[in-house]
């Protein structure tokens, strides 16, 4: 059970997370006092150095991001974080809020200060409201002690946290869905161009991180022997919160060096198949992730090898089934989700999602016909080509993907149905 | 007698001053409509957003009231028709569905005698089928209220959360 | 003005940067298909079908929402495209009620254009159509959402164009509707029937209501004696869909259809417009003279009565009670024009022919009548007549030209300006200033009334006073002088405000694709009928000074007043939450 590390975890257990103090007896807000003697610039650099991508699903350099954002010109800055974790089977930044909120407050405010942005705002999935009291505890504290508010740390820098709720819709995990949603609007993705860090929250500069990729920071910042750099594989640097679950015997969220196997992953960490069955399938990064045979089981868990064996890190959920599920059972829950999820404003992604699940009924009656699996596989290239945002695009990956490495579910059984 | 009654008005003077504490805690600011919505709906004892009030709120905020149904349609977690004092909303998502959630289905039916989105007689319960929650470590699971409850794998503990609940 | 090179389909072009695809493509003859994108309205980018590949982009990208940038190649025309664009139109087509035959937008729908482009006949997908009921319990407009294809076109409409928001998208995936708030019917919510949504919809799921039956059967009637009165903004539209260039004036033309149509006396609006000022302009100077309410507010445009009666119910003294022209015109068919030709009343049919869906509701409110009949009993829409003279197979750009008849025919430059914003004042401050300062007014065009400002406001000098004048269009537009007058900040005598943008030529009864350019195109030709007639002050209009002498005596004389003017009424709320601040109800 050593394989796990605590990097990003290693405040977890260590504080009570109600109190500020407690919080700073570890160490807390070292990072942020660290920071503000260094520049925006420097504080990219280390970041871009670190090479940390985000933890969001698209992996985009952070370092690079915090560098444009803070190369914006602009009267007013604003920086969210994204605490709209919904992708299925994805849970670890509930684990992040539950047990070091305190960490991301900070690591907030560095983000603020990196950029430049006056306005912090938390936007967390309604789903999550039982950590709004904890959030709110730590955001009231830090502003008694003068890290949030007026002239912080004597540095003549602004920084205020506002807290927003989401309300049940994985679509504005969708960056312009979210800022929608903040400005009391239903959380339909917005065209790009504009794009949010040109234009975003009230048509400001905005910068959007993840909940983990926002927690790495002060960790980031304070590493100054490069334990993190000491972990990892190749180009998959560091160490990754992954959450595991579906019909493995030890579901959880785990923290690992980039380069642990799937199977020490699934067979180690998670405890193995309940009852020790044989694995259908492992699904990557969320309901909008691809889908892998149990070849995968000897792959290392890098962004890379991960790519090369036809998935991808996404959100870092692994979820796994064995063979009691069905392959078509598997995709008509994926497809139930999507065409509950589609905010429905372009066409590709409202009416694909629609006909899919029509199609998958077919596939799961065995009345489908060769022209079904055409039709199928047209829309679904139609969606990831042509939708509006990265919800349509993605919504057929676990369909495409199982095309591909299941092809023998979707042969036309009986040729009393073809036309 | 009040007039509120004798005229059965659904947005009573009493929830109205409720309403405008919410209100003032969110600085009667119009783009924070989606809490304020969320804050409402977990005061009105059965948990929606009732007409009356999606067009007090319209007059008060100054926000078309367009925009605020739209809200309430669009946002899975509000809604425009009366649920339950508890709507337990069952976990339909893949990793609650492959760890046998169909017991939670099946077994809630037969305790309530209700199907989904239906109210028991009483108005105490409503079963609802929701996309994940994020409580894949708990699976298979149910939501009540705000409040996570997982495990559900046997008819017994069924049971015995819905006793906690009376 | 800075350029970037880009390549459409290997052809080079030169082209401003900031320019979208779509329009970049449009400047070399290619027209890449689109539902959502409409040139007058902000981009939306939902329909997706406008997606074309870009050398080097990972996906397709919107040709509405994507700029161009240097060295872009685009293609337009690969199978990839071709492919996703019909299948997209498929998509839509399985959802899509197709009842082309009866729809009022057959020929004239965009939907129905793309599929004859690219062929589709039918979708290939499961027919997944949701028979939806068709909402049509007011007079003006009828909403389809079977035939909605969530384009947002009458959303953005609504909300920018008019800042109402009557219509909202709500719900989502396969369950997004266009609706309005909990799905009430239009009249119960916000709209004001203006119809501008019906104009931007690419399909028949917002029409106005369609009345051409009622004409023919009254027609056909030969106990009935059927008058037409023609506003405006009517004969400056109605070339459009005969395939005459936007903007002709098509006045004679216009007269011999209806004439062929059967109607038996051809009347113009313009004479109620012209008697509108006579008594709009009086109303003015007494409201001056002897401290009545003021600003006063034209009334002309029923969209915007429609507006103050729905949202300032406390400041309806400011309208002019002066009827619109329609309702002007309407009362003297029913009353002197019996008493002049010896008809019996009961035996005339009087038609309207209007740009405007609110003028169809403004007939038939109960105020506008007189022992049991209207005083206008059908409207009719531009688009509804040009849908009679196709019925009855007329070739019309090559009629002769026909007259008006007399004595309801005659109009002057004054009351035919009436179809633009800026019209009605321009047309009443040419009255005004001779009545008040008992001069000749020389120069009669008071160029800084007119354009297509939202807002525009003149100085005018009456000899030994000065007024202070507003116009405005669209209601987003009026909105704002509401409020100052609502502060208290309006030093304003005299404000015309119409519902639509543009005024009456940009109704929302004219002809579908009256965009900003077309509407320039019709103000110009109206004030050159304006410019090219002899006539051009309303009280100089010798049927005026005759009907004035042996009908109704004075402007705002009592008969007037019973004939000309209205009144309003304050509309309730849906919900009225008054009640909360009475003393019975906190004492509980």
């Amino acid at each position: 059970m050593s394989k796990t590390v605590s990097f990003i975890t290693k405040n977890f257990g260590k504080y009570d997370v109600s109190s500020i103090g407690s919080y700073m007896e570890c160490g807390g807000f070292d990072a942020l006092k660290k920071a503000i003697t260094l520049s925006g610039e420097e504080i990219a650099g280390i970041v871009a150095a670190a090479k940390i991508k985000g933890r969001g699903g698209a992996g985009y350099d952070m370092g690079r991001k915090l560098a444009q954002a803070k190369s914006v010109i602009a009267e007013k800055k604003v920086v969210i974080c994204n605490a709209d974790e919904g992708e299925p089977c994805t849970f670890k930044d509930r684990m992040l809020l539950e047990n070091d909120p305190f960490n991301l407050i900070e690591s907030m405010i560095i983000t603020g200060y990196t950029v430049d942005a006056e306005d912090g705002y938390i936007y967390l999935r309604e789903e999550y409201c039982h950590l709004r009291p904890l959030l709110l505890n730590a955001i009231r504290q830090a502003k008694t002690y003068g890290f949030l508010g007026t002239n912080i740390l004597g540095k003549g820098f602004n920084f205020e946290i506002h807290l927003y709720s989401g309300a049940g819709a994985y679509v504005c995990g969708e960056g312009t869905a979210l800022i929608e949603s903040i400005e009391g609007k239903a959380g339909r993705p917005r065209m790009k161009p504009p794009f949010i860090k040109q234009c975003g929250l009230y048509n400001r500069p905005t910068c959007v991180n993840n909940v983990e990729s926002l927690s790495l920071l002060s960790h980031i910042l304070l590493d100054e022997d490069k334990e993190y750099q000491t972990y990892g594989m190749g180009d998959s640097i560091g160490t990754k919160l992954i959450s595991v679950a579906g019909n493995v015997k030890h579901p959880g969220v785990f923290e690992i060096p980039f380069g642990t196997t799937v199977r020490e992953i699934v067979y180690d960490l998670a405890g193995g198949i309940d009852g020790d069955r044989p694995i259908r399938l492992l699904q990557f990064g969320g309901a909008s992730g691809k889908i892998a045979s149990s070849k995968i089981l000897d792959t290392p868990y890098t962004y890379e090898d991960l790519k090369r064996s036809g998935v991808t890190v996404g959100s870092g959920a692994i979820l796994v089934i064995d063979d009691r599920t069905s392959l078509i059972e598997f995709l008509q829950s994926t497809q139930e989700f999507f065409s509950h999820e589609s905010c429905g404003q372009c066409t590709p992604c409202r009416e694909g999602n629609r006909h899919m699940k029509l199609f998958l009924q077919k596939l799961a009656d065995g009345t489908h016909t060769d022209k079904d699996i055409k039709s199928m596989k047209k829309i679904a290239k139609l969606m990831a080509m042509s939708s509006l945002c990265g919800l349509g695009e993605t919504a057929q990956s676990a369909l495409v993907s199982a095309m591909n490495q299941f092809e023998d579910v979707f042969h036309v059984k009986s040729s009393e149905v073809q036309e | 007698m009040s007039l509120s009654l004798i005229k059965n008005y659904v947005l009573t003077k009493e929830l109205a001053t409720k309403i405008d504490l919410i209100l003032a805690a969110h600085e009667n600011d119009g783009s924070q409509l989606v809490g304020i919505l969320l804050d409402i709906q977990e005061l009105i004892p059965n948990h929606y957003i009732p007409e009356e009030v999606a067009y007090y709120l319209a007059e008060k905020l100054d926000v078309k009231i367009t925009n605020i149904y739209d809200c309430i349609t669009f946002y899975s977690s509000l809604s425009t028709t009366p649920r339950a004092k508890y709507p337990i909303q069952i976990c339909n998502s893949i990793v609650c569905k492959v760890n046998q959630n169909d017991t939670i289905f099946t077994t809630l039916k037969d305790l309530l005698g209700i199907n989904l989105n239906e109210i028991t007689y009483d108005g105490r319960f409503t079963l609802e089928s929701v996309a994940c929650f994020g409580a894949c470590d708990m699976a298979p699971a149910v939501r009540i209220n705000g409040k996570v409850y997982g495990y559900l794998t046997s008819r017994a503990k069924i049971e015995n959360l819905l006793s906690e609940l009376i | 003005m800075e350029m970037v090179n880009v390549k459409i389909n290997n052809i080079p072009l030169k082209i401003e940067k900031g320019t979208k695809i779509l329009e970049a493509a449009k400047n070399i003859n290619i027209d890449i298909p689109h539902l959502c994108y409409h040139p007058d309205q902000s981009i939306k980018a939902h329909c997706r079908i406008c997606t074309v590949e870009v050398v080097g982009s990972r996906r397709l990208l919107a040709a509405c929402s994507t700029e161009v940038w240097e060295g872009m190649e685009i293609h337009t025309d690969t199978k990839l495209v071709r492919d996703t664009q019909v299948g997209i139109l498929e998509l839509i087509l399985a959802t899509h009620e197709q009842n082309c035959l009866t729809c009022s937008r057959n020929q004239n729908c965009d939907l129905q254009k793309l599929c004859s482009r690219f062929n589709v006949l039918n979708s290939n997908l499961p027919d997944v159509t949701e028979h939806l009921p068709i909402h049509n319990t007011n007079p003006s407009i009828i909403r389809d959402p079977a035939k909605c294809v969530k384009c947002g076109r009458c959303i953005k409409a609504c909300k920018e164009v008019q800042g109402i928001s009557a219509l909202t998208y709500a719900g989502r995936s396969d369950k997004i509707a266009v609706t309005t708030a909990y799905n009430k019917p239009m009249e119960e919510t916000d709209c004001i029937l203006c119809g501008q949504c019906s104009v931007v919809c690419p399909t028949g799921a917002i029409v106005e209501k369609d009345d051409t039956q009622k004409v023919l059967d009254v027609l056909q009637n030969p106990k009935k004696h059927v008058i037409v009165q023609v506003a405006p903004s009517v004969r400056v539209a109605l070339g459009d869909a005969f395939g005459l260039p936007k903007g002709t004036i098509v006045t004679g033309q216009m007269v011999t259809a209806l004439k062929m149509l059967g109607f038996d006396r051809v009347f113009d609006t313009n004479f109620g417009a012209d008697l509108t000022i006579m008594e709009e302009g009086s109303e003015l100077l007494s409201r001056i003279k002897n401290n009545g309410t003021l600003p006063m507010i034209t009334s002309c445009s029923s969209g915007w009565v429609n507006y103050m009666e729905k949202n300032y119910g406390d400041y309806l003294e400011h309208l002019s009670s002066t009827k619109s022209p329609q309702q002007i015109f309407g009362a003297i068919s029913k009353t002197y024009y019996p008493e002049q030709s010896g008809i019996d009343v009961n035996d005339i049919v009087t038609v309207s022919i209007m740009p405007c869906t609110a003028k169809k509701f403004e007939a038939a409110r109960p105020e506008h009548g007189r022992n049991g009949h209207q005083d206008v009993d059908i409207v009719l829409t531009t688009r509804e007549l040009t849908k009679l003279i196709k019925y009855v197979g007329l070739n019309f750009a090559s009629l002769p030209e026909g007259q008006f008849d007399s004595p309801l025919g005659s109009g002057t430059g004054a009351a035919i300006i009436f179809g633009n914003t800026g019209g009605v004042m321009e047309a009443a401050l040419r009255t005004v200033y001779e009545k008040y300062t008992g001069k000749e007014l020389k120069s009669v065009e008071f160029q800084e009334v007119r354009g297509l400002e939202g807002i525009r406001e003149s100085i005018i000098d009456l000899g030994n006073t000065k007024i202070k004048v507003a116009i405005a269009h669209t209601i987003a537009s009026a909105k704002i002088i509401m409020e100052k007058i609502k502060a208290g900040t309006c030093d304003y005598t005299f404000i015309e405000i119409m519902a639509c943008p543009g005024g009456c030529i940009g109704g929302g009864g004219q002809p579908i694709k009256s965009t900003t350019d077309v509407k320039h195109l019709r103000m110009d030709a109206l004030y050159d009928i304006d410019k090219n007639n002899p006539l051009r002050k309303s009280h100089e209009n010798p049927d005026i000074i005759r009907i004035y002498k042996d009908f109704l005596g004075e402007p705002l004389s009592e008969k007037s007043h019973i004939l000309l003017h209205t009144e309003y009424h304050k509309v309730k709320k849906t919900h009225d939450f008054s009640y909360l601040k009475t003393e019975e109800i906190s004492s509980i």
